[in-house]
């Protein structure tokens, strides 16, 4: 295995771009050093991009905020701005690990370890974020919930990597937010997670969602069905029922060490109807 | 080249060392340095015991490549006393008996001054959660979360 | 030694909560446990480890990885002694053969379970080692396996071990069924006939962890004449000596085992994995090799729990009496033969005074690892099943289950469900503290369900060793060994001063390798504080009579005339003459001039290590839409005899609970359909984290143990019986659903509230 600590983007796609053997992006670490302490991947290159400007960085963009792909959780969940923005995406980013995981990993680390379980991949997707590719051909956005394609595996072309992601300037009375389930009240990986994206409209009704769902189908789900169920609705009783039941109705699960189909997919309706919950308490606070 | 120098700054002194690109910090630490105060429990991340700090940051040193140590901070647990004066979460700990077998007390002590350096007067359930990545077999927490008010609260007197 | 006949004595040391010695050692970094020392030319070994559940392994090819630059040695379980027959070793608490371990630490014909140890290298770096692990070839016949305990018993099961029955095994039985057992007395059906409600159920617990932070971790050294030096961290250094030096064919004398600071064991460190392999290596390669476990292994090849299955049946009469109790435990101790279904089917019903009961337990072989012991080993799954029966005929009745239990309680004069008839034991006061407890008056909110267990556990006292030495200054030092597995030192320092009259700060106790002191079983069955604290006290009393002969010859009077007391020599009796008395600085700094260096020892066979009991009191909230559950509050009431050093008593009984509670809800080995475990690590083996946790309050009762002068029980292992029944009570009366299966992960929780909807 070798190590390399290039100083530009361009040098690092290039060195990915050029590796035949197998290479990995180290930025957090936190899955890439478990992935080679069990022997399941062996690189024979990795690139720590983390010394590339602009990595850890967190820039206002149009009304929004570009977050280096190298920004750890402590980073992001210490900016006032983003969490005042986006505080379903900062408190998913922040549930992955431990205070120590969190001083480490970075959203676009876990969106590009392709699990469906990443908690920060449901409230980016939900929050309509971009990602923005550097490749050895040049730059590219892609919206985030394009990248994962599978589990594990993701829509990055040879020598491509993640710089940054951005997350967009949104209207007045808007909220999200992002809430899963675990066995424990910290250090698992989630079972069913939801989040949802919402903006209120004329009369507090809903004139805009977004929802989705992690860990419950190979990939992050973006649940129009389920957005359906709350646009144009004072998300009463009725129309939160409505979205549990849409949420179910969508997932894919496997049973599996973690959690079965059947409680997968009735925990998923039940948080994000609780998430839906959040999102528009959080609205009516900045409409 | 199979190995690499890394000159970095472990607990206040400088510190180089030769080690190699998979290598971890929590190895190099360990078998380069000769600081065996960070345990490794687990190797991925999981259990807290190889906690230090990178750069102020409080990380698992297991999940760091020791090359990303070059010139950056290390602080490892066997920073935290004076000379012979313990900081007053070591004495908290010993005089409350907020350790047992004390394989996790290394881990807990950095990561514990960790919260303190931001949250001086952090509440119960506030230390619980810092410390949930800090796995304790022996003393089901009690004890720990008590030390931790109890050097807090003598820290901010002092 | 019985309890000193002042049983009302009055305590100067013990009872005080001082600093532990090896505090700033462990607050600092400094203490030196397992993997945390080396040595010059230090190899690396690693363990190849079967990826399937059972199979056959045919040939075993080495020849590749012996080529590579770099690789000193690779061993299989050909380089172990030839063993004439098999040997019973006596673990104290636990009896093993020797065979069996020998075949656990490196598989001889058959790999029986996934993680089970095929072959060893020892290499220059670890990346040589790992790079040689995959050149060895082994050639496997794969065979069918049977994980869970049930499908084992059946006639048509895979067979793990052949001819391994018991001879009281009945036949016709699978011959996975190893061991059977019984106990109990009275008539069962007369009994039942008396009852107003008879309940039966089964229950199912999964096999667990200890969970040890500190994986496995040793470091050996053979010299070319024959003898070795092994650092390592365990419970007992002596039985690692006995059981190493057995399977390398040497004599104990010349193998020395340094036990480490230990990292935890919970009984998971009673027993050898890697120690006798690192010795192959470092014989073999000339070279001292350590071998350090990861996590992955610890869970895969180490020894957890039993995993069982249990049907019990109680009848009870309208006023709360039961009647009758009946139990059939399934116990599966992995891949090879074990007794623990023993201890489970005696501590089943030992809370409880009965006039008819019986136990039965089968213990039967699976194709997982070989169980080790784990905190009062069997009991927890037994008496899980009992207190969960008495608690639905409480609810059945809507009688108070804590009175309930006081109306059953076995007392002194109790004719024990297991045979003996106990002496003074401290259930009842255990349960009436529990009932004045506020705890146990609070109210609970919606959702919310509490639950009360009482627990049991024999504890053990053992082959014993102390000696203590007198110093020209006045202090002492104190040689023990068992190793420190959570205040120790401190503990047994206590009892010395207390004892000498000195105070603690003069006394420092040393771990002992096995070539300075006498034997001492392995640090299990809550003996240590029993029987170490039981021989330093006699080691003590030894060098007080000591001392009172030398002050008897420099006043030049009989011996018998000096009494000690107040740590000092005095004249006693109407002959004995008007001196003033001798310190024990006073005696020792003259010690040269008065006949040598003056010391104390004891070695013997403790017994009178007394029964425990507890009673724990839980809340907790259920989501009904989750199954997630929320411990509130938590309370552990005790009767610890006398609490020598009780913050580490409340350590005990905290830690204890929390393992148990973790058992309750979340921990279990979960294994595919292809036999291998598929959550060997922290990440889905869920041990509950600080922040899962209320605090655990707990209440130490101190009903003195007549075995011992100062009138101390075990109290490290009772606390993890009582908070299986505990939660599941809890929960069960949360959702109105009772609960049968360990643990009870959110997702079997939702489906009982699912199927109550």
């Amino acid at each position: 295995m070798r190590y390399v600590r290039p100083e530009t983007a361009e040098e690092a796609a290039d060195l990915l771009g050029r590796e035949e053997g197998v290479s990995r992006i180290l930025a957090g670490g936190t899955d890439v050093l478990v992935q080679l302490k069990s022997g399941l991947v062996e690189p024979d290159l990795i690139v720590d991009i983390k010394r590339i400007a602009g990595m850890r960085d967190i820039t206002p963009e149009a009304g929004g905020f570009r977050i280096g792909a190298a920004v750890s959780g402590a980073m992001l969940g210490e900016h006032a701005g983003v969490k005042a923005l986006w505080p379903g995406v900062v408190e998913g980013f922040e549930l992955i690990g431990s205070t120590q995981v969190q001083g480490r990993a970075t959203m676009a680390g876990n969106l590009c370890n392709g699990s469906p379980a990443g908690d920060a991949v449901p409230g980016l997707v939900a929050a309509a974020a971009v990602a923005r590719i550097q490749g050895p051909g040049g730059t590219r956005d892609c919206p985030v919930a394009e990248i994962p394609v599978g589990p594990g595996r993701t829509a990055l072309g040879k020598g491509e990597f993640i710089t940054s992601i951005l997350l967009p300037a949104r209207p007045a009375g808007s909220g999200d937010a992002y809430l899963r389930f675990i066995p424990r009240t910290e250090m698992d990986i989630a079972v069913a997670s939801a989040a949802v994206s919402l903006t209120l409209g004329a009369g507090g009704r809903v004139a805009a969602a977004r929802v989705a769902l992690g860990a419950v189908a190979p990939t992050v789900r973006l649940v129009e069905a389920a957005a359906d169920c709350l646009i144009g609705t004072g998300l009463g009783e009725e129309a939160l029922a409505a979205l549990a039941a849409a949420c179910s109705a969508a997932c894919s699960p496997i049973d599996d060490k973690r959690g079965t189909i059947a409680f997968r997919s009735q925990v998923a309706g039940v948080l994000a109807r609780r998430a839906a919950a959040i999102a528009h308490q959080r609205a009516g606070r900045t409409s | 080249m199979k190995t690499i120098q890394v000159a970095t700054t472990v607990n206040g002194d400088g510190a180089e060392f030769v080690c190699g690109h998979d290598e971890t910090l929590l190895d190099a630490l360990r078998n380069r340095l000769g600081l065996t105060g960070a345990k490794e429990g687990c190797g991925t991340g999981d259990c807290g015991a190889c906690s230090v700090r990178l750069d102020d940051r409080l990380v698992c040193s297991c999940l760091v490549l020791a090359v990303e140590a070059e010139g950056a901070r290390i602080d490892t647990i066997e920073g935290l006393a004076q000379g012979e004066t313990l900081h007053p979460l070591q004495q908290s700990f010993i005089d409350l008996a907020a350790l047992q077998c004390g394989i996790c007390t290394p881990g807990i002590l950095v990561a514990a001054k960790a919260l303190l350096d931001r949250n001086p007067e952090p509440t119960d359930t506030e230390i619980r959660y810092w410390l949930a990545g800090n796995l304790c077999r022996c003393t089901g927490y009690d004890k720990i979360v008590r030390a931790v008010q109890d050097a807090a609260a003598k820290m901010r007197s002092a | 030694m019985a309890l000193d006949s002042s049983s009302k004595r009055v305590f100067k040391v013990v009872g005080t909560r001082p600093p532990r010695p090896d505090g700033v050692d462990k607050v600092t970094g400094r203490a030196l446990y397992g993997a945390d020392v080396s040595a010059p030319g230090m190899l690396v070994g690693r363990i190849l480890r079967s990826p399937h559940a059972h199979a056959r392994i045919r040939a075993i090819d080495t020849t590749a990885a012996e080529a590579l630059p770099g690789v000193k040695a690779v061993v299989t379980a050909r380089d172990f002694a030839r063993l004439e027959g098999d040997k019973i070793i006596d673990m104290g608490e636990d009896r093993t053969s020797l065979r069996d371990v020998r075949d656990n630490c490196l598989a001889r014909d058959k790999a029986l379970y996934d993680g089970h140890a095929v072959a060893a290298v020892a290499a220059l770096t670890p990346e040589i080692a790992r790079a040689a692990l995959k050149l060895i070839a082994v050639d496997y016949e794969i065979l069918p396996h049977v994980i869970d305990v049930d499908a084992a018993m059946r006639p048509e099961a895979p067979v793990v071990l052949a001819g391994r029955a018991h001879e009281n095994v009945p036949g016709g039985m699978s011959p996975n069924v190893t061991n059977h057992c019984e106990f109990g007395h009275g008539d069962l059906e007369a009994g039942f006939a008396q009852a107003d409600r008879i309940v039966e159920r089964s229950f199912t617990t999964a096999a667990t962890h200890q969970g040890y932070i500190e994986p496995h971790a040793c470091l050996a050294s053979v010299t070319g004449d024959g003898r070795a030096d092994l650092w390592c961290c365990t419970q007992g250094q002596y039985n690692v000596r006995d059981i190493c030096a057995e399977l390398m064919g040497m004599q104990a004398s010349q193998l020395r085992v340094t036990a480490s600071e230990i990292g935890g064991g919970f009984g998971g460190k009673t027993v050898v994995f890697i120690e006798p392999v690192a010795l192959l290596l470092a014989r073999k390669s000339g070279r001292p090799v350590k071998i350090v476990m990861s996590r992955e292994e610890v869970f895969r090849a180490t020894g957890p729990t039993v995993s069982a299955s249990i049907d019990v049946r109680i009848g009870m009469a309208r006023d709360g009496r039961i009647t009758a109790g009946e139990a059939v435990l399934r116990y599966s101790g992995g891949a090879f033969p074990c007794e623990t279904v023993d201890m489970g089917a005696q501590a089943a019903f030992a809370c409880y005074d009965l006039r008819a009961v019986r136990t039965l337990g089968w213990n039967v072989l699976t194709n997982r690892p070989k169980e080790a012991a784990y905190r009062a080993p069997g009991a927890p799954q037994a008496i899980y099943a009992v207190e969960s029966v008495v608690d639905e005929l409480c609810q059945g009745f809507g009688l108070d289950p804590l009175e309930v239990r006081l109306r059953n309680a076995a007392r002194k004069g109790t004719k024990s469900s297991y045979g003996p008839t106990f002496e003074a034991i401290g259930l009842e006061a255990t349960l009436e503290a529990a009932k004045a407890h506020p705890h146990y008056s609070a109210p609970l909110g919606p959702g919310q369900g509490r639950g009360l267990s009482a627990g049991f556990w024999f504890n053990f006292g053992g082959n014993t060793s102390v000696s203590l030495s007198v110093n020209t200054d006045g202090t002492v030092g104190i040689t023990e060994g068992n190793p420190d597995i959570g205040g120790s030192r401190a503990s047994i320092s206590l009892m010395a001063a207390e004892e000498l009259g000195i105070p603690y700060e003069r006394v420092r106790a040393t771990i002992a390798d096995t070539s300075s002191l006498g034997h001492n079983d392995v640090t299990d069955g809550s003996r240590v504080t029993f029987a170490v604290g039981l021989a330093t006290i006699k080691a003590a009393r030894d060098a007080k009579q000591k001392m009172c002969a030398r002050a008897a010859r420099i006043w030049g009077i009989d011996e018998e005339a000096v009494l000690w007391e107040d740590g000092a020599a005095k004249p006693s009796g109407p002959n004995a003459g008007d001196f003033p008395p001798m310190t024990l600085a006073e005696i020792a700094a003259v010690s040269f001039k008065t006949g040598g260096p003056i010391a104390g020892h004891n070695e013997a066979h403790a017994d009178g290590a007394g029964v425990s009991f507890g009673v724990h009191i839980c809340d907790v909230e259920v989501d009904r839409e989750t199954g997630a559950t929320k411990v509130l509050r938590y309370t552990v009431i005790q009767d610890a005899g006398k609490a020598v050093h009780p913050d580490y008593v409340e350590g005990q009984m905290q830690g204890g609970a929390v393992q148990g509670i973790g058992w309750a809800l979340n921990e279990e080995y979960i294994y595919g359909e292809d036999g291998r475990l598929q959550n060997a690590g922290f990440l889905d083996y869920r041990v509950p984290v600080a922040s899962d946790l209320p605090q655990i309050d707990t209440v130490i009762l101190e009903i003195p143990n007549p075995g011992h002068p100062y009138g101390v029980r075990g109290v490290g292992e009772t606390p993890i019986v009582p908070p299986l029944a505990a939660l599941s009570n809890a929960v069960s009366r949360a959702i109105g659903h009772r609960m049968t299966r360990l643990p009870m992960s959110p997702p079997r929780v939702l489906e009982a509230i699912n199927a109550g909807r």
